[in-house]
């Protein structure tokens, strides 16, 4: 690997190209910062760039606007900014210390970055659960499979089952059908759906059945998935011998939550804890979104897991404060705050947002 | 194994790029990571465990998991699902963890 | 059940269409938007300000039968793809759906019409197949049905694996 000869000197740093990190760039530049965006991805855009489905929320979220559509919008909002808006995608962050300086790789080329602000919005990646042979190739994260076949139309298989009736799961298994592919059954390991009920309506109504208290027991393959077996889970969660039934399939999609992606905030030494609610360890921000360390401020689901829309909210809102902490003045600095933390507030008083506003109490951030 | 037509999404007929996995010739797409067209092409199995030698595919498809770690080009521990597919790449399979390289 | 299963009882569905069932002379959207969720393009998209979410777009969708046409514009902005919209013309009945799959179905086709635990139930006639740049690639299909199925029918059958 060769090294990089000198250091460079940034104003902000966003770490990750997701809704939260396109926002918060977007926010920056409009102050007049001059930001550089790292993503390890040749593509912008995060989960985006594979969410053909349309966005719930309101208007001020492109609610009803497919989730690539709202990518190209993002994009398009920086390429105003030129120049002041650098983005370095394939470039891998390996280090983050204490004085900001941004350890980076790009093209085998090893490179630091000394930055005077730094938002991170690495977002978060896909759990698993423990089966026996839940390390076949062919059962891979739900997200995952949705990435193959949406952003490089690849598909995972001919017959799918898929574990976890979250909204990724819901929708993945239509996004499925979509591609052509067969969903034989969706299993849950609660008493009840965990996604939105149109969802579920919306894959019930196309003919796969969704099985609440049910989990998979063990996967069936040599060098992959062949079969699967399922068995029926009592009230304490336990399988029921006895209640195993067999599958034919060769994809297992697991869509069991997610977990933020915390490592570079705790390299950079921000104070991180555990909120079963949020999805594990969560950085401790403040009501401005800067971590317990000065300047390293973090936003979307790296601070708990919710749906991209809050993510873009937030993004909006740390890109403002982080502006602002740089010494910029933001016309109308107040009201878009107020605006913002308003979309905020109504995205997560539903009943769907219950364990985010727990989780929200608990780490002691007024949201 | 590839999306033929899709109600949502356009995936027009792109540059073929031709690379080697374990010596064998293959095919994949312009915009494809190593890990798609192998997945394409069939090939699920891209790595295997450390220790009792189990195949594992890619898993998060997000460059975090190390699932997907291959040899290319002769170097270690690639990370295939998020490394762009290039034209000639020699892709093999890798035993174990790998062992340091020069450039 | 509609919470296990994803299927909402009849009586449940029936909630949602006009009591009187005449109203239907002219075609009415049926919202089946049954738990609260943050979203309100149906509110937003309707030219004859038909729909009230309110400022908590968390609050269920309610529809203004009299305000009404059934144009098939919330149909295809909704993100959930839960409105349909029914009309009765005399024994039969015209449903609008969004369709999202390809290929589409043609003009004139007869089409096997699931309920919404996907048992197909009837066979449908193919009246139009709506297409624009506004639906953002969600098709709306008219689907003649026998009037019987009204409360049951909601989509038509994919085949699987294209």
């Amino acid at each position: 690997m060769e090294r990089g000869m000198y250091m460079r000197h940034k104003e902000a740093v966003i770490i990750g190209a997701g809704p939260a990190g396109l926002k918060a760039a977007k926010s920056l530049c409009e102050a007049g910062a001059s930001v550089t965006i790292i993503d390890r991805n040749k593509d912008l855009g995060g989960q985006l760039t594979k969410q053909t489905h349309k966005f719930f929320g309101s208007e001020k979220q492109y609610a009803s606007v497919r989730g690539i559509e709202i990518l190209k919008i993002l994009l398009n909002d920086l390429l105003e900014y030129g120049t002041q808006c650098e983005i370095l995608n394939e470039t891998s962050v390996v280090g983050l210390y204490h004085d900001k300086v941004i350890a980076c790789v790009k093209d085998d080329k090893f490179f630091k970055i000394k930055a005077e602000s730094i938002i991170i919005a690495t977002g978060a990646s896909e759990k698993s659960i423990p089966f026996e042979n839940n390390d076949l190739p062919g059962i891979y994260a739900a997200g995952a499979v949705q990435t193959l076949m949406n952003q490089y139309g690849v598909k995972p298989g001919d017959k799918v089952l898929m574990v976890g009736s979250g909204n990724i799961g819901l929708i993945v298994s239509y996004q499925l059908m979509q591609a052509g592919v067969e969903v034989v059954k969706l299993v849950e390991a609660a008493p009840s759906i965990s996604g939105y009920l149109v969802h579920a309506s919306k894959i019930q109504r196309l003919g796969v059945d969704i099985l609440t208290q049910t989990s998979i027991k063990r996967a069936i393959g040599k060098e992959q998935v062949e079969k699967v077996e399922l068995w029926n889970l009592d009230e304490t969660w336990q399988g029921m011998e006895g209640s195993e039934q067999t599958l034919e399939v060769d994809t297992v999609c697991i869509s069991v939550g997610l977990a933020p992606l915390t490592e570079l905030l705790m390299q950079v030494g921000a104070e991180v804890m555990y909120v079963r609610e949020l999805g594990g360890n969560v950085p401790k921000i403040d009501h401005r979104y800067q971590t317990t360390v000065k300047g390293v401020y973090a936003c979307g689901d790296v601070c708990g897991i919710e749906e991209a829309s809050s993510a873009m909210v937030e993004g909006a809102l740390s890109g403002i404060h982080a502006a602002f902490d740089l010494g910029y003045t933001i016309d109308d600095e107040k009201r878009k705050v107020k605006a913002l933390k308003e979309e905020l507030k109504f995205l997560r008083s539903g009943p769907h947002a219950a364990k985010i506003r727990a989780g929200y109490n608990k780490l002691g951030v007024m949201i | 194994m590839r999306v033929n037509q899709h109600p949502i999404l356009s995936f027009d007929t792109k540059e073929e790029i031709t690379f080697t996995f374990n010596g064998k010739p293959m095919k994949g797409m312009m915009g494809d990571t190593i890990a798609s067209a192998l997945h394409a092409n069939g090939v699920k199995k891209l790595s295997e465990s450390i220790h009792l030698k189990r195949p594992r595919g890619f898993y998060c498809a997000i460059g975090n998991c190390a699932s997907c770690n291959m040899i290319v080009d002769g170097k270690p521990n690639v990370r295939t699902c998020i490394t762009p597919l290039k034209e000639g790449m020699r892709v093999e399979f890798q035993h174990g963890k790998g062992h340091v390289y020069e450039t | 059940m509609i919470e296990k299963t994803g299927i909402p009882p009849r009586e449940m569905v029936k909630k949602e269409f006009p009591k009187d069932e005449r109203v239907l002379i002219n075609p009415k959207a049926i919202i089946e938007c049954y738990k609260e969720i943050p979203c309100n393009p149906c509110e937003t998209s309707c030219p004859f300000d038909a729909i009230h979410v309110g400022e908590d777009i968390n609050k269920r969708p309610v529809i203004d039968f009299d305000k009404c046409t059934g144009c098939g514009i919330c149909v295809f902005n909704c993100p959930g793809l839960a409105i349909s919209v029914m009309q009765l013309k005399e024994d039969k009945a015209l449903l609008k759906i969004p369709y999202e799959f390809i290929p589409r179905p043609q003009k004139d086709a007869l089409v096997n019409v699931v309920n919404r635990s996907g048992e197909v139930i009837t066979v449908g006639l193919v009246k139009r197949v709506q297409e624009g740049k506004k639906q953002k690639q969600t098709a709306l299909l008219h689907i003649e049905i026998d009037r019987d199925f009204i409360y049951d029918a909601i989509t038509i059958e994919v085949p699987h694996g294209q």
